[in-house]
């Protein structure tokens, strides 16, 4: 009895979590006068608002954009964060405990300490409006410096040793033996490095006022605020479900290192 | 030739830490130190900066708006903390137990943690609205009086802060799930033996053996509080009446609206060091044994 009740309960929550979803989804494919129903059904379900997005926005463009920034920065983090935390944990150097404090330290600095000051830096390069400006501040993370340290540390330096008596060079130990046998920590540094780059909203809208350089969630904001929509719900919500998709598909296959590799690490979507 | 693999090493050492390096001169010290050149300076980005000394910081302290925002902030941890904490123990607690699909649930507590809070923001506008928000067409269902959740003054902050509260919850479930997960059972045996209630339990084992996870839960919503940012931009833009204009986005408006370059920059730094008081206050009375 108790049993039931707890999983009632459990059950009731979960739909407060996943309804308002479904009904985005709902409501993005229908047409104007239904679309503030609380039904998840109609029968009128057309593409239209979708058509109508194509139409009023390039988020094609966005879409491009997003997966070139989120993508390059992925890449970036997992092979330089790989890079120097392998330094750190197998390589002897002058200096190796400085580098780590200053690594911890900079993670305690409030990020709104530095952005007004980061952007001044971006438009002295002449990097506004520009992938380079959107991806080379994020491009080396910390966190990925830590989690890569820490899992290389317990491989044995036996096989280290081994591949240098072979003539490997420390490079290719890295990327052919520590790579491989680091799947998990990848797969969780670039799982949590391309959700918050996708979704990153606030430094896009800093870096980027051309419309053609948007990203995703810049680009649906602008076009939620700024009234192009035409205040049509079933649209703007369309615009956003492209955002959406792609992350619940990943979410899909890889929920548990979403869940775990987000868990471990602090950092919030 | 130990001593010239060692020197070799060394070298590779170097080679491997000198993007970090460039990196961290270039996106981390460089805006750390010019923020302090910037506080003391008027810039437009357009014309030279000018050197106004301290007048940016006696602005700042005389600036209704500023502490307005503070004062929004507070209103939404005020809010947000407590209903956080109460819920994802709760949802934490049953998950706990012997619990048919846990990881079905798990997983959909989670689901809004990996959206973007741009498209969070927008769905909640939507549901939020006055006329035609679904939440509202409920509340007229049960019979009640519908609420302009996000056009009354008094509302609208209280209301993000549920948003964000739903937004979140999922990954502080996950925290606190582990953190229960962690507690020994053969506590909870001994306190049975002894007679005492589950309610006694509780308040006894649970609550004090979850004290790190708490002090880890109320730290990294009081940071998430202070970069609401999209969710006051896309949902009211601040209003009404500057209820819900957050410190980062009134920061963003006197940059982007009013190229105000080194006054933005003094908000940054004043948020930052309200930031660090938190966080350290928070530490001190939440138990400063635990190290994390």
């Amino acid at each position: 009895m108790k049993k039931l009740v707890l999983h009632l309960l459990l059950l009731f929550a979960a739909v407060t979590f996943i309804y308002p979803f479904l009904w985005m989804t709902s409501a993005s494919l229908k047409p104007a006068f239904e679309a503030t129903s609380l039904s998840l059904f109609s029968s009128n379900f057309t593409f239209r608002n979708y058509v109508t997005v194509f139409q009023k926005i390039p988020i094609a463009r966005a879409l491009l954009n997003s997966t070139i920034v989120a993508g390059c920065t992925t890449v970036s983090v997992i092979f330089f964060s790989s890079l120097v935390g392998y330094a750190l944990a197998k390589l002897r150097f002058k200096g190796r405990e400085t580098v780590f404090s200053i690594i911890l330290i900079t993670m305690m600095i409030p990020g709104q300490l530095t952005l007004i000051p980061l952007y001044t830096f971006i438009v002295k390069l002449g990097w506004v409006d520009s992938y380079a400006g959107l991806i080379a501040p994020w491009m080396i993370s910390a966190m990925g410096i830590l989690i890569f340290r820490q899992t290389f540390v317990s491989i044995p330096n036996d096989l280290i040793e081994a591949a240098r008596i072979e003539g490997a060079s420390e490079l290719k130990i890295l990327t052919r033996i520590f790579w491989p046998l680091s799947k998990p920590a990848m797969v969780t540094v670039g799982i949590i490095t391309f959700m918050n780059t996708w979704n990153e909203v606030l430094w896009p809208m800093m870096v980027v006022r051309e419309q053609t350089m948007m990203t995703m969630p810049q680009m649906i904001a602008m076009f939620a605020v700024g009234g192009q929509a035409g205040g049509e719900i079933g649209v703007e919500l369309a615009a956003s479900m492209f955002l959406v998709i792609p992350l619940v598909i990943a979410y899909v296959f890889f929920q548990r290192y979403f869940i775990e590799g987000i868990a471990s690490t602090g950092i919030k979507g | 030739m130990k001593g010239k693999i060692k020197e070799k090493n060394e070298k590779i050492g170097y080679l491997f830490v000198t993007p970090y390096a460039v990196f961290f001169l270039a996106f981390t010290a460089y805006p750390l130190f010019f923020s302090f050149y910037l506080v003391f300076h008027r810039w437009d980005l357009l014309t030279a900066p000018e050197f106004v000394g301290l007048k940016n910081f006696s602005f700042l302290l005389h600036d209704p708006d500023f502490w307005q925002a503070l004062l929004n902030t507070l209103v939404f941890l005020l809010i947000h903390i407590p209903l956080q904490i109460f819920f994802a123990i709760t949802i934490a607690m049953i998950l706990a137990e012997k619990i048919f699909a846990r990881t079905f649930f798990r997983a959909a507590f989670f689901l809004p943690v990996i959206i973007s809070g741009a498209v969070v923001t927008i769905l909640w506008q939507k549901l939020y609205s006055t006329d035609a928000g679904i939440i509202n067409h409920v509340l007229l269902l049960m019979g009640l009086a519908p609420v302009n959740w996000l056009t009354s003054p008094k509302i609208a902050m209280p209301s993000i802060a549920i948003m964000a509260t739903w937004k979140n919850m999922g990954f502080y479930i996950i925290l606190f799930l582990s953190g229960l997960l962690n507690i020994p059972q053969d506590l909870y045996e001994a306190s049975k033996i002894e007679g005492a209630s589950r309610w006694q339990d509780f308040w006894r084992i649970t609550l004090p053996l979850l004290k790190p996870t708490m002090l880890l839960v109320v730290i990294l919503s009081t940071l998430g509080a202070f970069s609401l940012f999209i969710e006051p931009y896309v949902m009211t833009g601040g209003g009404p009446l500057n209820k819900t204009m957050s410190v980062v986005l009134y920061m963003y408006k006197q940059a982007f609206l009013f190229q105000h370059m080194g006054y933005a920059a003094t908000i940054g730094f004043a948020l930052a060091l309200v930031i660090l008081v938190f966080v350290l206050l928070q530490k001190k009375f939440l138990g400063a044994e635990t190290e994390y």
